[in-house]
């Protein structure tokens, strides 16, 4: 199917309030949306969404040949599906310049910073190796797919784990898990992507652009990088110059969110863990958040769905207003810090507090050096947070 | 008919004990509805509802829009061809506007409509053969509000049940924003949604507090509502 159009009407409402550093979802132009990372009953499979950004990466491994000229090397192969019911424009198994793209940045991510142990998957060198296999699909698409992708992969090869393997002498056991336990990959360091969005001559710079900001934009700016500050990626597409300073600005803020994602993709590995090793259930079944259709006679369907008290007419009950407001969908996380929301998963949500007003500290704060930044960020969400406890987390 | 009022049904399950209207033994079957043999099913999945004295139909979770006849809705100008203009509304496929279907206009004086305009229009044809075709003038000639929107605002796409649900007389989101602060507001049924506050700050805040409001309940709406003046005034 083809793309639907962007009106005149939403990309010049779109850039003028870019202009004023302000962003349709309330967020400020550096904050992230609400980063949510969920792992699967299986090892190796991982969801994250970015707001309503939905990624699925699953890993797989096979025992097979080496290459010819990596004979002591296991492979590692990446591949990004975009899954029509993510986009209308998406279509099955048709390559688009998009998904070629998508395809090649992650490769480069992930293959090109040789974060994984390639050499610790060899089982029989020039015979035997471990193909470990990475299947990205896009579940959702409202905008930075390519962040969202990076982290559903890294997060999912720390994950994942393989079977154990003995070699003795010409023979090669593969355990099952009932036998010995399987073993993780070895994870050398985390390269996630950033992707800046710049606007007006690239004045006016975005991070974790929506699709619609996406549409409007003059050109983007994705930064691969690991929490140790070693770039592994940069690419620039779009028709736009960036001046040298700009680049390195984007550097700084890079390095700040990925600390910040790479603490939470830990965070949700060891939540994740301790559920498991508890017992617990754990997958997507379990983390996944309810929503109420509330179509026509609201009160009615709530009722039949929370089996509870509430009264039938929707006029009668303006004393429990504060209640059922706080059990609505609208209470988000608060704050910068990754919160555990419940098993295997870990939510973030920057976009949680509004504090427009509060940019050009932040900005400030950037060229100040990190530490400083990070300081002022706090005290800015702190700040948010007293001066306006009562504001919804939309607005 | 209680017992169907408002029941949750899933694609598949056979709808049994439909009421009859009194005089012709008929029961007209909406959206989401089929027969199969002499059964009826349900194919979508949703709530189950029953209007006196013989109609049901299944309200579903949906944003792909189906085109119906009369209803309004908001098009965006793809294409200029000759006497007509292309307007995506969303579904299947593009609808045809002809250049004299607005109001006061003839063949010398043509309406202006760029590529890129959002047209607030009526669909005249919607038929699953043909193209749909929609006109910015009621039966009378006059505009009745419809036309190109050229004035600011902010444009987004919701679900379908979220603009049904808005346009329930029973539904307090409008009335209670309203009561707050004044604004423009453009409901299209194919799921788009024109907003215009004062500032783009207010048109920020409304088109969020619309989209919050699709899995809300009356009280809690009222209570956004509140929050939201509140929120926006201690901004300044």
């Amino acid at each position: 199917m083809r793309d639907v159009p962007i009106s005149n009407c939403e990309r010049e409402f779109l850039l003028a309030i870019i202009a004023e550093k302000k962003r349709v979802d309330g967020r400020q132009p550096t904050d992230l949306r609400q980063v949510k990372i969920q792992f699967g009953s299986n090892f190796g499979s991982c969801e994250v969404s970015f707001g309503k950004t939905r990624v699925l990466a699953t890993v797989s491994s096979e025992v097979a040949a080496p290459k010819q000229r990596r004979p002591n090397e296991g492979i590692l192969f990446v591949n990004v599906e975009l899954s029509p019911m993510g986009h209308p424009s998406f279509e099955q198994g048709r390559q688009t310049e998009e998904s070629v793209e998508l395809n090649r940045l992650m490769e480069r991510c992930l293959k090109e910073s040789r974060c994984v142990d390639l050499e610790s998957l060899c089982i029989v060198v020039g015979e035997k190796v471990w193909t470990v296999r990475v299947d990205v699909t896009v579940v959702n698409q409202d905008g930075n797919m390519l962040d969202c992708a990076s982290i559903a992969a890294i997060a999912a090869l720390a994950h994942f784990k393989r079977p154990d393997v003995t070699v003795k002498g010409q023979e090669i056991t593969i355990h099952t898990s009932d036998e010995r336990d399987p073993i993780p990959l070895s994870i050398h360091h985390m390269p996630l992507c950033v992707t800046f969005a710049f606007f007006h001559q690239g004045k006016f710079l975005l991070i974790d652009p929506q699709e619609r900001e996406e549409r409007v934009t003059e050109g983007k700016m994705v930064i691969g990088m690991n929490k140790h500050r070693e770039i592994c990626m940069l690419q620039v597409t779009g028709q736009m110059l960036l001046h040298q300073d700009k680049v390195k600005q984007c550097t700084k803020m890079a390095f700040v969110k990925v600390v910040e994602m790479t603490e939470l993709i830990q965070e949700a590995l060891a939540n994740d863990k301790t559920a498991r090793s508890k017992g617990e259930k754990c997958g997507f079944a379990m983390s996944s958040e309810k929503e109420i259709n509330t179509t026509v006679s609201p009160a009615k369907l709530v009722e039949d769905v929370s089996k509870t008290d509430l009264p039938m007419s929707s006029d009668s009950d303006s004393g429990s207003e504060q209640e059922m407001v706080e059990a609505g969908p609208q209470e988000r996380p608060v704050g910068d810090s990754p919160k555990v929301v419940g098993k295997g998963v870990a939510i973030i949500g920057s976009a949680a507090v509004k504090k427009w007003e509060e940019e050009e500290e932040r900005v400030k704060g950037d060229k100040k050096g990190k530490k400083k930044k990070e300081a002022s960020v706090k005290e800015a969400s702190v700040k948010g947070q007293q001066s306006r406890p009562q504001a919804s987390a939309y607005f | 008919m209680a017992a169907h009022m408002d029941r949750i049904v899933l694609p598949g399950d056979k709808i049994s004990d439909l009421k009859e209207s009194e005089t012709s033994k008929k029961v007209v079957l909406g959206p989401g509805l089929r027969t199969e043999t002499e059964d009826v099913y349900a194919c979508k999945p949703g709530v189950l509802k029953f209007k006196e004295p013989n109609v049901y139909w299944i309200d579903t979770h949906q944003k792909r829009y189906v085109p119906v006849k009369g209803e309004h809705v908001i098009g965006i100008v793809t294409q200029k061809a000759g006497d007509i203009f292309r307007v995506d509304i969303g579904g299947s496929d593009q609808a045809s506007l002809s250049y004299l279907s607005f109001e006061g206009s003839t063949k010398r004086n043509r309406p202006d409509v760029k590529v890129g305009d959002i047209v607030y229009s009526r669909l005249l044809v919607a038929n699953k053969d043909m193209e749909p075709e929609v006109v910015c003038i009621d039966s009378h000639g006059r505009s009745s509000g419809m036309g190109v929107i050229r004035s600011g605002g902010f444009l987004f796409k919701t679900s379908l049940n979220l603009v049904r649900k808005m346009c329930n007389p029973q539904c307090v989101l409008m009335k209670s924003l309203g009561n707050k602060f004044p604004f423009e507001v453009m409901v299209g049924m194919n799921g788009r949604i024109w907003v215009k506050g004062r500032t783009n700050k207010e048109t920020v805040a409304l088109a969020n507090a619309v989209c919050a409001a699709e899995h809300m309940t009356n009280p809690q709406i009222k209570a956004m509502c509140h929050r939201l003046a509140d929120a926006l005034a201690g901004f300044e």
